[in-house]
C-alpha cells in the first residue's frame, strides 16, 4: 500500500466529494436569472471536480488498496457502505473525464443563449448523471446501488428527451425507458438473490460465494439480463441506436463512453463475488460478446445516420469487451492465469480506450451537426475544407476506433488476439483461437463503416447546400476533442503505461493473475509502442521525401479528373449509402435493408425515388410484437389506472397494510 | 547485422523488379518482346521528376494516402523474414501488427480516393473496403496454422520453421494454405483475376481507379508502395510454397531472390492464362480462400 504524503487529503474522500460537486454543478443554474451563467458555473465545477477526482482515482488505483466508509442512514437495509477499490477507481476515471469534457463542450454546443428552455434542465441532469455513476461504482450496499442506478437511468432519460418536441426523440425515450426498466427489474431480482445468499444487502466480498448452487446460476442469468441491457449486449441492445442518435451529442458521448460501461461494471462486480466460476459462464459471455461485435458492426456498416452508425459501433465495442471478459472467465475457470490476464487486460483496456475515442467521435458528430444541421450522411461532404482542425481530430478517433496502429484501439485488440493465440499450444480450449479470424472480420467491417463515415462527411464535395459553408467550431468544442485525441495517441504510443492502469484491477478478479509477472507483456507492448513510433517516423520520412521531390517541379491545381466527363456534379459522388451498398449485398444474411428500387419503364422514364433503409430486425420483428401481445393480454389492468390521485393513495396504503400483515 | 543490411537493401531495391518480371512473362505469353525488366524502375524515376496536379476538391487527407501506404508497407517489410533469415525486427505477436499494418495503409488509400469526390474513385474504394474485409480472416487462419505448426507467436520463427519435413508431416494443411494464401496474394495486390493493374479507366477496376487523381512523385510513391506490398506478401507466400534452405547464409539469400522471381513468373502466367472475374464472383472466390485456410487450421488443431 502507498502511504499518502502528509498534508494531502485522503484521495477516497476527494473522489467522493468530487462526485458530489459534479452532482450539484447544475443547481446554481436553476436559480440564476442570467442565461448562461449557470452553464459556465456547471462547466467550471465539473472541470474542478475532474481535476481533483482523476488524480485521486489514479492514486487509489495504483495503491491497490480499498478505502471503505460507512454512511449513517436510517433505512432498514443494513449499513450503507461506500468503498473504492481498484475496480471502482478504474471506472471512476472515464466518468470524471468524459463528464468534464462534455460539460465544457456543452458551452459551445448547447449555448444557453439559444436554448433557454432546455439548457437548465440539460445542465442539471448532466451533473446528476455523472454523479450518480460515480456513486454507483463506489456503492457496496445493494439498495444504495439500486437507488443510484435508478437515478442514473432516469437522469439519462431526461437528458435524452431534451428535444421532446420531436416525435422520434419521444419514441426513442420510451423505448429506452422500457428497456432500462426491464433491466432494472432483473436487478431487483439479482440483489434479492444476493441478499438471500450472503444474508445482508451489503455486496458480498470478492470470492466469497460458491458458484455451484442453482441460486448462483439464477444470479448469473439475471446479472446478464439486467446489466447486459444497460451495456447493450445483443440481443438486449434494442434501445441503444435510437437513444444515442437522438440525445444531444455531449450526452451521447456520456451515454456511450461511460453509461454503457456501468452495465459492464455491474457484470465485472458480480463476477468477483464468486470463486471457481463454471466454464459455461465464460462460454456464454464470449459467445454473446463476439456475436454482439459482429452484428453490431455489420449494422453500423448499413447506417446512413451518422450518430446511429456510432451507436451501432458502440454495440460492437461492448461486444469486444464482453468477449474479452468471457475469455478471462474461461481462463479463471480453467486455472490458466495467462489467458485470464490477457483477456481481462484486453477487456479493461478496451473500456478505457472506448471511453477515449467514442466521446471524441460523438463530440465530433455534435460539431458536424452544428455545421450541417442534419445527421444524414448522404447530405454531407467536403467538411474537411471548412473545418480542418475538427476534421483532423475526428480522423484520429476514426483510426483509433478501427483498431489499427499506431493508436490505442489496436493495443486492446492486440491483447485479445494474443490471448486467443496463446491458447494454441495449451492442452485445453484450443478452439478459442478460432475467434481470431472473427475478430479480424469485425476489424475489416469496422474499416468499411468508418471510411464510409469519414469519407462521406468530411471528404469530397458537399452533397447539399447545407453542407456547403461549414465553419470551424470554437475552442470550447475543439479542446475537449483535442484532449481525447491526445489520449488516444498517448495510449497507442505508450501502451505499457496503459497496461499499468489495468493490472491492479485484475487483482480484484484473481490474485494469482496479478502476481503473474506482467514484465513479459510489458515488453511486448513496449515493442508495439516502439513500432508505432517507427511507423510515424517512416511516414514522416516519406512525407519529407515527397516534399523534397515536389519542390523541384511544377505544382498545379485542376478539377478532379472525371475520366473525360466534364460536367460531374456533387451528386455523382459515391454517397454514404452507395459506399456501403456492396458490403451490404455481400453480408446480406446479417445486414437487413429495406430497399425500394424505382421501377423505370419506357424510353423517357419519369423521375423516381430510390430508398435504402437499414432495419432494426430484433426490435421490429421480435420485441415489438411481444410488447403488443403483452399490451393486449394485460389490457384489463388498465382499469386500475384512471388518474384519480386519492385512489392511488389507497392502493399504496392497502399494499403496505397487506405486507405488514404478511410479515407478522 | 549483415543479414539485416541485406534484408533492408533487398526490400528497398528489389520490389519493382517483380513487376518487371511479371510484365515480361505476360509479354512472352503474348508473343511480344515486352518492356525491359527494369522498366518499372524507369517509370518510377521518371514520375519522380514530373510536376504534380492536385484536384481542387482535395485536402491534406489526399496527400496522406501515398505517404501512409508507403510507410505501412515499409514497416511490414521489417517484420517479415526473407528466406531462411529472420527479420530485422521480431517480437511476440508481431504477426498481428503485420496484418493490421495493411489495414492502416488501406484506410488512408481509401480516404484519399474519397477525398477527390470522383464517382470512379468512390466506387474503387467501396470495392476495396468490401473485398479486403473478406480477405482479412484468411490471413488470420493462415497465421493460426503457422503458429500451431511452429509453436511460436512471431512471424520469423513461424515462417522459417516451414521446411520439407513440415510439408511431409502436415502436407494437406499446408497445401490448402498455399491455395488460400495465393488467392489472397492476388486479391490484396490487385492482380488478375481480381483486378487488372494495367488499365485505369474501366469501371471494373479497384486499386488503379482509387489512385486516378495522383500524379508525379505521389504516383511514383504509390507505384513503389504497391510493388513493396507485393514483395512483402510474396515473401510470406514464398515461405509456404517454396521452403528451400541450404544452411549457407549467402546461398540462402540467392535462393530467396530466385524464389521471389519464380513467384513473379507464376503470377505472370496466371495473369496471362486467366481473364478478370466478374465482380459478383470475387466475394465467392475470397470466401473460398477463407474456407481453404479454415480447413488447414482445423487439420492442425484437431
Amino acid at each position: 500500500m502507498y502511504s499518502f504524503p502528509q498534508g494531502f487529503p485522503d484521495p477516497a474522500i476527494v473522489a467522493i466529494i468530487a462526485a458530489l460537486i459534479t452532482g450539484c454543478s447544475g443547481i446554481p443554474g436553476l436559480f440564476l436569472r442570467r442565461p448562461g451563467a449557470g452553464q459556465v458555473i456547471a462547466a467550471g465545477l465539473t472541470l474542478l471536480s475532474a481535476l481533483a477526482g482523476i488524480p485521486a482515482a489514479l492514486v487509489l488505483l495504483l495503491a491497490r488498496s480499498a478505502a471503505t466508509y460507512t454512511l449513517n442512514w436510517g433505512l432498514p437495509f443494513g449499513a450503507c457502505e461506500l468503498s473504492i477499490d481498484p475496480l471502482s477507481a478504474f471506472f471512476l476515471i472515464p466518468i470524471y473525464l468524459v463528464a468534464a469534457a462534455g460539460s465544457v463542450f456543452a458551452l459551445g454546443y448547447w449555448p444557453a443563449a439559444g436554448n433557454r428552455s432546455t439548457e437548465r434542465g440539460l445542465t442539471f441532469f448532466y451533473g446528476i448523471l455523472a454523479s450518480s455513476m460515480a456513486i454507483l461504482v463506489t456503492a457496496r450496499n445493494g439498495v444504495l446501488f439500486l437507488m443510484v442506478w435508478e437515478i442514473m437511468a432516469l437522469s439519462a432519460y431526461f437528458l435524452l428527451v431534451t428535444e421532446h418536441d420531436r416525435e422520434d426523440v419521444r419514441r426513442a425515450g420510451i423505448v429506452y425507458l422500457i428497456a432500462t426498466h426491464t433491466g432494472s427489474a432483473a436487478l431487483y431480482v439479482l440483489f434479492s438473490l444476493l441478499a438471500a445468499q450472503s444474508g445482508s444487502f451489503l455486496l458480498p466480498a470478492a470470492g466469497s460465494l460458491s458458484a455451484l448452487p442453482p441460486a448462483a446460476m439464477a444470479i448469473a442469468v439475471v446479472t446478464f439480463v439486467g446489466f447486459g441491457a444497460k451495456a447493450g449486449i445483443m440481443p438486449l441492445h434494442i434501445w441503444l441506436p435510437s437513444a444515442h442518435a437522438n440525445a444531444p451529442s455531449h450526452v451521447s458521448a456520456m451515454m456511450s463512453g461511460v453509461m454503457l460501461k456501468m452495465g459492464l461494471y455491474g457484470i465485472f462486480r458480480t463476477l468477483t463475488f464468486f470463486h471457481d466460476p463454471p466454464l459455461a459462464w465464460g462460454i456464454v459471455l464470449t459467445a454473446a460478446g463476439i456475436i454482439s461485435a459482429l452484428l453490431g458492426i455489420a449494422f453500423a456498416v448499413a447506417q446512413s445516420d451518422m450518430k446511429r452508425l456510432l451507436a451501432c459501433s458502440s454495440i460492437e465495442n461492448i461486444g469486444i469487451i464482453t468477449a474479452g471478459l468471457g475469455v478471462a472467465m474461461l481462463g479463471i475457470s480453467s486455472h490458466n492465469t495467462n489467458l485470464a490476464y490477457l483477456g481481462m487486460a484486453g477487456a479493461l483496456l478496451h473500456i478505457l480506450n472506448h471511453s477515449f475515442f467514442k466521446p471524441l467521435l460523438f463530440l465530433g458528430s455534435g460539431v458536424i451537426i452544428h455545421a450541417v444541421g442534419t445527421r444524414e450522411m448522404n447530405l454531407m461532404g467536403g467538411l474537411a475544407k471548412g473545418m480542418p482542425r475538427a476534421a483532423f481530430l475526428f480522423l484520429i478517433g476514426t483510426v483509433a476506433i478501427c483498431g489499427i496502429p499506431p493508436l490505442n484501439g489496436f493495443v486492446s485488440e492486440f491483447l485479445l488476439y494474443f490471448g486467443f493465440f496463446s491458447q494454441l499450444q495449451a492442452s485445453s480450449l484450443v478452439y478459442l483461437v478460432l475467434l481470431a479470424p472473427l475478430l479480424a472480420l469485425v476489424g475489416g467491417l469496422a474499416v468499411v463503416a468508418f471510411t464510409k463515415l469519414y469519407g462521406s462527411v468530411f471528404l469530397g464535395t458537399p452533397r447539399s447546400p447545407g453542407a456547403a459553408h461549414p465553419h470551424e467550431p470554437g475552442l470550447t468544442m475543439l479542446l475537449p476533442m483535442a484532449l481525447f485525441a491526445l489520449l488516444c495517441l498517448l495510449a497507442g504510443l505508450m501502451p505499457q503505461m496503459a497496461l499499468r492502469l489495468v493490472t491492479p484491477v485484475i487483482g480484484a478478479f484473481m490474485p494469482q493473475a496479478a502476481l503473474l509477472n506482467p514484465a513479459e507483456f510489458d515488453v511486448v507492448l513496449g515493442r508495439i509502442g516502439l513500432m508505432a513510433l517507427v511507423l510515424l517516423g517512416a511516414a514522416a520520412a516519406a512525407a519529407l521525401f515527397w516534399w523534397w521531390r515536389m519542390g523541384s517541379a511544377r505544382v498545379t491545381s485542376a478539377p478532379t479528373w472525371g475520366c473525360g466527363y466534364q460536367r460531374a456534379t456533387a451528386r455523382m459522388q459515391y454517397g454514404a449509402t452507395s459506399f456501403s451498398e456492396l458490403a451490404v449485398s455481400v453480408f446480406n444474411g446479417i445486414i437487413r435493408q429495406r430497399v425500394k428500387r424505382p421501377g423505370l419503364s419506357g424510353l423517357f422514364p419519369a423521375s423516381e425515388q430510390c430508398d435504402d433503409r437499414p432495419t432494426e430486425t430484433v426490435l421490429e420483428r421480435v420485441i415489438a410484437p411481444l410488447f403488443t401481445l403483452a399490451g393486449v393480454s394485460f389490457a384489463f389492468l388498465r382499469r386500475l389506472q384512471h388518474g384519480r390521485m386519492h385512489v392511488y393513495m389507497i392502493y399504496i396504503f392497502a399494499t403496505l397494510f397487506i405486507l405488514m400483515l404478511w410479515a407478522h | 547485422m549483415t543479414n539485416s543490411i541485406i534484408h533492408i537493401f533487398l526490400a528497398i531495391v528489389m520490389p519493382p523488379l517483380l513487376l518487371g518480371v511479371i510484365a515480361k512473362t505476360k509479354a512472352a505469353f503474348a508473343g511480344r518482346v515486352g518492356a525491359p525488366f527494369l522498366q518499372p524502375y524507369y517509370d518510377i524515376l521518371r514520375l519522380l521528376h514530373k510536376g504534380s496536379v492536385f484536384s481542387t476538391t482535395t485536402t491534406w487527407v489526399f496527400r496522406a494516402g501515398p505517404i501512409v501506404a508507403l510507410a505501412t508497407a515499409a514497416v511490414a517489410a521489417l517484420l517479415i523474414p526473407f528466406g531462411a533469415h529472420p527479420s530485422p525486427v521480431s517480437f511476440q505477436g508481431d504477426m498481428i501488427l503485420y496484418a493490421y499494418l495493411f489495414a492502416l495503409g488501406r484506410f488512408f488509400t481509401m480516404a484519399a480516393a474519397l477525398d477527390t469526390g470522383s464517382s470512379f474513385e468512390g466506387m474503387g474504394s467501396a470495392r476495396e473496403a468490401t473485398y479486403s474485409c473478406l480477405a482479412e480472416p484468411t490471413l488470420f487462419f493462415a497465421l493460426i496454422t503457422l503458429s500451431r505448426l511452429s509453436g511460436s507467436y512471431s512471424l520469423s520463427p513461424m515462417l522459417v520453421n516451414i521446411s520439407f519435413g513440415v510439408w511431409l508431416d502436415s502436407g494437406a494443411a499446408l497445401l490448402m494454405l498455399v491455395g488460400g494464401m495465393f488467392i489472397v496474394l492476388l486479391a490484396e495486390n490487385c492482380r488478375i483475376p481480381f483486378d487488372d493493374p494495367n488499365t485505369h479507366l474501366e469501371l471494373t477496376m479497384i486499386h488503379e481507379v482509387m489512385v486516378l487523381d495522383h500524379s508525379g512523385p505521389a504516383l511514383a510513391i504509390i507505384h513503389y508502395a504497391a510493388a513493396l506490398k507485393l514483395f512483402v506478401l510474396g515473401a510470406f507466400f514464398v515461405h509456404l510454397a517454396l521452403p528451400y534452405a541450404t544452411g549457407n547464409p549467402y546461398l540462402d539469400w540467392g535462393l530467396f531472390i530466385i524464389s521471389m522471381l519464380e513467384l513473379a513468373v507464376v503470377i505472370g502466367v496466371v495473369e496471362s492464362v486467366m481473364a478478370r472475374l466478374r465482380l459478383i464472383r470475387i466475394p465467392q472466390l475470397l470466401v473460398a480462400a477463407t474456407i481453404l485456410a479454415a480447413f488447414s487450421t482445423l487439420l492442425v488443431i484437431r
